[in-house]
């Protein structure tokens, strides 16, 4: 099938990050991201454990053992990053303090209702982290996640199905074929991969989308998976 | 007398623990985790806890060990899903309808925790606003937006873990070590920190990251 591979989702997502923004990312392909931010641009990427300016990983000979992200790799510190307490971390989110948080998803609903922690599995128990309190009050939410499930069935939906993470957040997409914005209209489609028509798009997707007039074709560098 | 919060042993460290008690546990994200003192605890062995923990299962944290040995009735927590595909014993507790689960958002366990050691007995707050996690939550629209009321935790022990200490309890962390280590102090009855390094002399005061005010026992454990 064709499309964009992990690291070129977050390659995409990642040159929509503006220069001097404050930028939380998810585990999974949204923290990825931070290794394609185009060159120039001076981000602050702040990890909800309380480290403000994450820094690449950590060479092996280099590791710090207490200084980790919220998923636990080894990190370092940018210039002029801190380590703060929860409380504070939280007070940066919950304050509207974050530009943009870039999520990993389950499901996107046309008027922006976000589902990606709760996806059901039996017996496993739940886990929220901090993905609610990013959802409802970092100042943008973005989401990366494919298109389609496994199984074949759309994400982006008229309405989620799974267990909500917060209402009306979601303002853009990221998929394996396409950037989507959230719209008062519902979903428009700003880029498509080159291979999928507009009527492949429509199929793959749960709910009306529109194909912005200016759309363009979305492509990505040769990337590894 | 001259204050001097520092114990000797584990043991000492755990005294006058009782049944029932609400235990803070630190930890998060790999750093910060009071293992020394988790199973410290667990020796001690009081029975019917609930833990206020971020996570009921993750893999750096000895809190399964007082899980295990059947010591906890109730967990709240913004995680309780276990890294592998199998259950962790927690989740198999859980799945038998063995031990309480309540799932917080974690900025909102944050600040339940901080109202709790400020004397803030409420918050409303728009997180999960809408969701499974609120159900049946006060709600209330301020500031244009819908919100949740939320209310404070307080407990009766909480576990810290820091990297140095002096003698008035003042407390230093090591990067993330610091998690939900200053809330926590502030929230429980009893604060116990395991240090790396516990000093007689005072640290600066410009470095004091915890206030001795807010702990009640040092326990120097080395790295």
């Amino acid at each position: 099938m064709p499309g964009l591979n992990r690291n070129q989702m977050a390659w995409r997502a990642a040159q929509d990050i503006a220069d001097g923004s404050v930028v939380n990312l998810g585990i999974g392909i949204p923290v990825l991201a931070s290794d394609h931010l185009p060159a120039g641009r001076d981000v602050f990427f702040q990890s909800e454990n309380g480290v403000i300016g994450v820094g690449p990983a950590a060479a092996a000979d280099r590791i710090e053992p207490d200084l980790v992200d919220a998923g636990s790799r080894k990190i370092t510190l940018r210039p002029g990053g801190c380590v703060i307490d929860s409380v504070w971390a939280f007070a940066m989110i919950r304050g509207g303090h974050i530009d943009v948080t870039i999520l990993g998803g389950f499901e996107v609903a046309a008027n922006g209702d976000f589902a990606n922690w709760d996806s059901r599995i039996p017996n496993k128990g739940p886990l929220v982290g901090g993905a609610m309190d990013l959802a409802a009050c970092a100042r943008a939410t973005w989401v990366i996640m494919e298109h389609n499930t496994r199984k074949g069935g759309p994400r982006l939906l008229a309405a989620c199905t799974l267990p909500l993470t917060a209402m009306r957040c979601v303002s853009r997409v990221y998929t394996d074929i396409a950037v989507v914005d959230v719209t008062e209209a519902g979903f428009v489609a700003r880029e498509l991969v080159p291979d999928v028509s507009a009527d492949d798009l429509r199929a793959r997707t749960g709910a009306p989308i529109a194909l912005a007039p200016d759309c363009r074709p979305l492509a990505a560098p040769a990337l590894p998976a | 007398m001259a204050i001097d919060k520092r114990v000797a042993t584990a043991a000492a460290a755990m005294e006058d623990v009782g049944d029932g008690a609400t235990v803070f546990i630190t930890g998060f994200g790999g750093a910060g985790f009071a293992n020394v003192l988790i199973r410290a605890l667990c020796e001690c062995g009081p029975r019917d806890l609930t833990l206020v923990v971020n996570s009921a299962t993750h893999p750096a944290s000895l809190t399964h060990e007082l899980i295990a040995a059947g010591l906890v009735r109730k967990v709240i927590a913004s995680a309780g899903r276990g890294r592998d595909p199998g259950l962790s014993v927690f989740e198999t507790l859980l799945r038998d309808g063995k031990i309480e689960f309540e799932c917080v958002p974690q900025g909102t366990f944050a600040e339940r925790i901080r109202a709790g050691g400020a004397g803030i007995p409420a918050f409303f707050t728009p997180v999960g606003f809408g969701t499974d996690l609120t159900r049946g939550k006060e709600t209330r629209q301020l500031a244009g937006r819908d919100c949740v009321l939320e209310t404070a935790i307080t407990g009766d022990l909480a576990l810290v873990r820091a990297d140095l200490a002096d003698r008035y309890g003042n407390l230093v962390f090591k990067y993330a070590q610091m998690n939900f280590g200053p809330a926590m102090a502030t929230a429980a009855k009893l604060t116990v920190a395991e240090v790396r390094e516990a000093r007689d002399e005072a640290i600066p005061p410009e470095r004091v990251q915890v206030p001795g005010v807010f702990v009640d026992r040092v326990l120097a454990v080395g790295a």
